[in-house]
């Protein structure tokens, strides 16, 4: 009785074994043609962003992987920059009570006559987006909220994504990571 | 003439002038949102050959591991099975813990892990246009091969979440039975929430409420920090408070050890029955003998169980009518069916537009599109809330007539599904191989 018992539970054992396997050969199958074969990054659609400042508080990194990136091929190298400057300055100065970054990571360099090169400081930008607002406003939209690759941790599940008002975070994948708006891109840095 | 031309200023303050000119236009007339990209300005012609520098577009982290990765867990889960039932040593499995600690743990950060996975599959066998990574489905599908086979070792040691608090456990406190089942109830609670809010794409909560990722991290919001903390703390006192109370992948390691071929047992030969490992378990995994004479009499055992398991279709009606109730309440996580509702209650002579309500204004869509999308999130989980309350009633159901099952055993065995096969009670074993 007792053999017989044993045999009977093993029996019984190995059968569910076989259909809980059988289940996962399932779910497999049925993903298979589903998978791709690298991982997903997450990238900011900048046609979708309204640039509502939540970059910079909801990444779970700190400081944030967002950060803002010049588009210098669309820039208009204007003077009067509506990224760097905030809009009714009273005397258009480079003092920090006139810049709109509120860490002051714009660089700002005299080229030619009337033309000015503006360039981020990756270290000291945040990610809020206000000077993307400006120059959206006001300019040619060359200023762009980005996730930064080598910052950002790909998480499963973004943080900013589940934040983000416009629905403009989404899965890219690996081979195009950043999706710049706008003219076309030259090599990477 | 000569006199109007003294007053023209020089070229450059001229296009000073336009350039102050045409942002008070467009100041004024950016009334409505514009759209950002726009190319007001041309790109200027450089003469003093400048050369434009070259846009940054940093790289991602290389691919390389997250193949990588698969292949160190294979050979984990290999070399953790095979030290846990044929060297059948702790130290093998405390020297894993360690190593998925600092590999899986602190080196790749915590992400993405097998309690994770579960999620991203059910998000690609519902939502047609997630496409699963590889690596994603390989974390969930090999260690339930693994358990299928050799039982928990993934537990043990390879899991990294398991792995640190395994490794914290300084003075276990036992736990009262009753207590343990019950708050075994809420892994169940967890896997049904998980499985529903994956599904209808709203929120991946294993990853929300993680506790272990900041601490991989170094880095984390004080709510992640918060929870790290209380269960690192815990987890020197009881044994893998997450693993046993809350872990929803560990409910599917749970039914596929089962039926593993495989099973860490105590004795290495028989046993015989000499009570040394009936306290070695911190987590209370081990089933104790129950002698025929101290069994209850058939009859009313059988006719309590009958009775148990009829009630277990009324339990799932009930569970899933309970929770239908609530499908709203649920549904609310999900931001579009949030929006939705502000929009619906939103009054523009009263209220000021939150965030969501201008970005969704500047977006542009259609309010009808919003909510009939809403509307079929909010369907979803009405089936969805009855699915889950009718799980969670036969989960209730079983585990009350699982009390009611004759238990006649003569050997100390540990429980085929609680067990996370940590051997820590092999050394209390005096039998020889």
């Amino acid at each position: 009785m007792d053999d017989k018992g044993k045999n009977r539970r093993e029996f019984i054992n190995t059968c569910f074994r076989f259909a809980a396997g059988a289940t996962l050969v399932g779910v497999t199958g049925v993903l298979a043609h589903k998978t791709v074969s690298g991982n997903t990054l997450w990238q900011i659609d900048t046609t979708k962003c309204t640039q509502c400042g939540r970059c910079a508080t909801s990444c779970v990194m700190s400081p944030s992987a967002v950060k803002c990136i010049h588009v210098c091929d669309m820039c208009g190298y204007c003077d009067l920059c509506g990224g760097y400057l905030r809009p009714n300055v009273k005397n258009i100065t480079t003092g920090a009570e006139n810049q709109l970054c509120p860490t002051g990571a714009i660089k700002r360099k005299y080229v030619e006559d009337p033309f000015f090169e503006y360039e981020i400081i990756e270290d000291l930008c945040i990610g809020c987006g206000k000077c993307v607002k400006g120059c959206g406003a006001f300019g040619n939209g060359s200023l762009q909220l980005q996730v930064s690759h080598d910052l950002c941790v790909n998480c499963n599940q973004c943080a900013i994504a589940r934040d983000c008002p416009s629905g403009a975070f989404s899965r890219v994948p690996a081979d195009e990571p950043y999706k710049f708006s706008g003219f076309k891109k030259e090599k990477k840095a | 003439m000569s006199e109007i031309l003294k007053y023209i200023p020089r070229t450059l303050n001229i296009k000073k002038i336009v350039t102050v000119l045409s942002m008070f236009i467009l100041f004024m007339t950016s009334g409505f949102p514009l759209f950002a990209q726009q190319q007001r300005f041309p790109k200027p012609e450089f003469e003093s050959g400048y050369t434009q520098p070259v846009t940054s577009m940093p790289e991602a982290r290389s691919e390389f591991f997250a193949i990588f990765d698969v292949f160190v867990l294979i050979f984990a889960l290999s070399l953790i099975s095979w030290l846990i039932l044929k060297r059948r040593s702790r130290k093998g499995v405390l020297a894993v813990s360690v190593f998925s600690i600092l590999y899986f743990g602190f080196f790749r950060e915590g992400c993405i892990c097998a309690v994770g996975s579960l999620q991203n599959v059910i998000l690609a066998l519902f939502q047609p246009e997630y496409s699963i990574p590889l690596s994603a489905l390989a974390f969930f599908v090999i260690p339930l091969v693994y358990t299928l086979f050799f039982g928990r070792t993934f537990c043990a040691g390879v899991c990294p979440l398991g792995a640190i608090q395994d490794v914290l456990l300084l003075r276990p406190v036992t736990m009262k039975t009753w207590l343990q089942k019950v708050l075994g109830l809420i892994p169940y609670i967890y896997l049904g929430l998980s499985v529903l809010y994956a599904a209808t794409a709203t929120d991946f909560i294993i990853c929300r409420y993680d506790p272990f990722v900041g601490i991989y991290r170094f880095d984390a919001t004080f709510f992640m920090f918060s929870i790290g903390a209380v269960f690192l703390l815990l987890s020197a006192f009881v044994a893998r408070p997450y693993c046993r109370f809350f872990c929803p992948y560990g409910v599917l390691l749970n039914w596929m050890s089962r039926f593993s071929k495989h099973h860490l047992t105590i004795t290495p030969n028989k046993c015989i029955q000499c009570r040394l490992c009936e306290d070695s378990c911190p987590l209370g995994a081990i089933n104790k003998p129950v002698p025929v004479k101290v069994m209850e009499d058939r009859p009313s055992a059988t006719k309590r169980f009958i009775r148990l398991s009829l009630i277990i279709p009324l339990l799932m009606l009930l569970g899933g009518w309970t929770l239908s109730n609530f499908h709203e309440n649920l549904a609310k996580v999900n931001s579009k069916v949030r929006l939705a509702n502000e929009l619906m209650s939103f009054n523009p002579d009263v209220m000021l537009p939150s965030v969501e309500i201008e970005a969704f204004k500047s977006a542009g869509t259609p309010v009808e599109e919003l909510y009939s999308q809403a509307a079929i999130i909010i369907e979803q989980f009405y089936v969805g809330a009855w699915i889950l309350g009718a799980f969670l009633g036969l989960v209730f159901g079983l585990t009350l007539s699982s009390l009611s099952v004759f238990k006649y055993r003569e050997d100390y065995t540990p429980d085929k599904g609680e067990c996370v096969s940590c051997a820590r009670c092999l050394k209390y074993c005096p039998v020889e191989k």
